[in-house]
């Protein structure tokens, strides 16, 4: 069900835009077809332009939601958030570093990011963690701690950057699809599906862990392992997304909540359907960010904080 | 079967726990009581390997427990903790599935239709057939520490370690808790462990009771031996009366508080 979702969130994202194309004709275009119809111009919008971005926004989404979802069961804390714990501008830093200190290699910048989303998850974690687990206003203030001391990190960095490029890293900051390269791509890809799978192959321990470490261990899970697993995984994820695409907030809590919502808690169903409900999220979120206001765009991450915002709250107050 | 031989458990350099044995034994169960830190919780966390001894060994079905992994362990001896707070909505057949983790091959896949079957059979005993779709912060406290005890048993480990497992629970609540706990061990070749401050509880269900001060036994043995006006004034540093329980013949532990006489 949810991948028949994903093909139609696919099909429609390819042909809406500042230019509309046809949809017959591009859905017969997308499925290898010659000849459908679509002009040379069209068929270089489809091709270069809309499906390198959605297949970007597919992999940030299938990286940030998996990556929600495995916080969200190792802090055991349902609030827990890439964006929100800091993870990401951990990643930002990293990228930034990447980019100012060894410009020249592209793959600096994703191996950079990952290590800067995993100090600052180490970070959260040991700030977060009390005798009962991370309660929610421990996470809460660890994730403000960790993002306000990045941020001002993150200033430092700019300020050493020449001042054509600090507009487009404010875009970026804030999520923005549209300045990515292939390899790039790629390394998201391949990080995505490395990460989900190590995490969807560690759900059963999580679903034990998630309700409490000692009980786990008390039941057969390794507890260090799986939690240093979970680290790399989630860490990975994160990097791999924010170097190609910047800190698009909240995907890592609207998208598995709502699969909570609609399949339970068992992290076995969750992590993989939070893999596709998150590709289906930031695919619907960009298609916004360039229409709404096209032919100027919105970077994407305004838009999924626009929803996430008002549902971290309402979680936060139902408690 | 479980043995704890002359262990002795360290925190830094605090001495928890010096100097103690025991011999868990199918069919028995086993009480530990004593004042706040006399090392009750540090034992039971010790002898599932969640804590290493500083010196001593513990021997599991007639191995060194540090030989068995994690899962292996978790086959064998099951524990009941006190209630954790949960922040994820999980239905009490869930909960209780949970005890099955150990009998899967790896840390990951599905359960077998042996585990959903198990499940099934521990949660008509523990009388939670009707709450198997309830979520578990839903049901009622005892309802929950029923659940806790369904998913230690369903674990099928001979060797049950229960912390506090009747604190905050009502009368009939407390009895139901540990009537099952006798059932198992009765029916199966299990031993039980159980750490509690309610005296008169370990008296009634116990075969062994272990009093325990400053992480040294002060006595152990039969609950009519260990639980002597004397022994219980050592400890606990408050006078008692202890006569029989006039339905049961066990000790009857009442504490004579000084202001009331």
């Amino acid at each position: 069900m949810l991948l028949g979702l994903l093909a139609i969130v696919l099909l429609l994202a390819s042909v809406v835009g500042s230019q509309r194309l046809p949809l017959g004709s591009s859905l017969c275009a997308l499925t290898g077809k010659s000849g459908c119809g679509l002009t040379s111009e069209q068929q270089a919008i489809l091709f270069d332009i809309r499906l390198p971005r959605i297949l970007l926004a597919g992999a940030v989404g299938i990286c940030l939601a998996t990556a929600g979802a495995g916080y969200q069961a190792l802090l055991r804390n349902p609030l827990a958030e890439p964006y929100l714990l800091g993870v990401s501008n951990g990643a930002a830093v990293g990228t930034m570093v990447a980019l100012v200190f060894f410009g020249t290699h592209e793959w600096s910048r994703p191996v950079m990011a990952f290590a800067g989303a995993l100090a600052a998850t180490f970070v959260v974690y040991r700030l977060a963690r009390g005798r009962a687990g991370a309660t929610p206003e421990r996470l809460i203030l660890a994730g403000v701690i960790v993002t306000t001391f990045l941020s001002s990190g993150i200033v430092f960095i700019t300020t050493l950057m020449d001042a054509t490029r600090i507009r487009s890293f404010t875009f970026w900051l804030l999520g923005d699809l549209s300045g990515t390269t292939s390899n790039l791509l790629l390394v998201t890809f391949i990080a995505a599906i490395l990460g989900v799978a190590v995490l969807a192959l560690n759900a059963r321990s999580l679903n034990l862990m998630m309700l409490g470490e000692r009980d786990a261990f008390d039941l057969g899970v390794e507890v260090g392992r799986v939690r240093i697993t979970v680290f790399l995984a989630a860490s990975l994820l994160v990097g791999a997304s924010v170097a190609s695409s910047g800190s698009v907030g909240y995907v890592g809590l609207v998208v598995p909540h709502l699969v909570r919502l609609s399949f339970g808690s068992d992290n076995r169903i969750g992590i993989p359907a939070s893999a596709i409900g998150g590709a289906v999220f930031v695919i619907l979120a960009d298609t916004v960010a360039r229409t709404i206001i096209a032919p100027r765009e919105l970077p994407v991450g305004a838009i999924t904080a626009l929803i996430g915002a008002p549902l971290f709250v309402y979680l936060l107050k139902r408690r | 079967m479980l043995e704890a031989q002359d262990i002795s458990v360290r925190y830094g350099e605090r001495l928890a726990v010096s100097s103690f044995s025991l011999q868990l034994k199918p069919h028995r169960i086993t009480s530990i009581i004593g004042p706040n830190g006399a090392g009750k919780s540090t034992i039971l966390r010790t002898l599932n390997g969640g804590l290493q001894p500083a010196t001593g060994e513990l021997v599991l079905d007639g191995q060194p427990l540090r030989a068995f992994s994690r899962r292996a362990i978790a086959r064998r001896i099951a524990v009941v903790a006190q209630e954790a707070e949960l922040r994820f909505p999980v239905t009490v057949f869930e909960f209780v599935l949970g005890g099955r983790y150990a009998w899967a091959a790896s840390g990951w896949g599905w359960e077998t239709e042996r585990d959903l079957i198990a499940t099934q059979q521990i949660l008509h005993e523990t009388q939670l057939e009707e709450l198997s779709g309830r979520l578990m912060n839903e049901i009622s406290g005892g309802e929950r520490q029923r659940a806790v005890l369904a998913r230690a048993l369903v674990t099928e480990a001979g060797v049950l370690l229960l912390d506090e497992p009747t604190a905050n629970l009502d009368l009939a609540h407390q009895a139901t808790i540990l009537a099952l706990v006798r059932q198992r061990c009765d029916t199966r070749e299990t031993s039980a462990l159980v750490v509690t401050h309610d005296i008169n509880l370990a008296a009634e269900f116990s075969d062994q009771v272990f009093l325990m001060k400053d992480g040294k036994t002060v006595a152990s043995g039969r609950p009519e031996e260990v639980l002597t006006p004397e022994l219980l004034k050592e400890v606990f540093a408050v006078r008692v009366l202890v006569d029989a329980h006039p339905i049961t013949g066990v000790p009857r532990v009442t504490p004579v508080h000084e202001m009331l006489r």
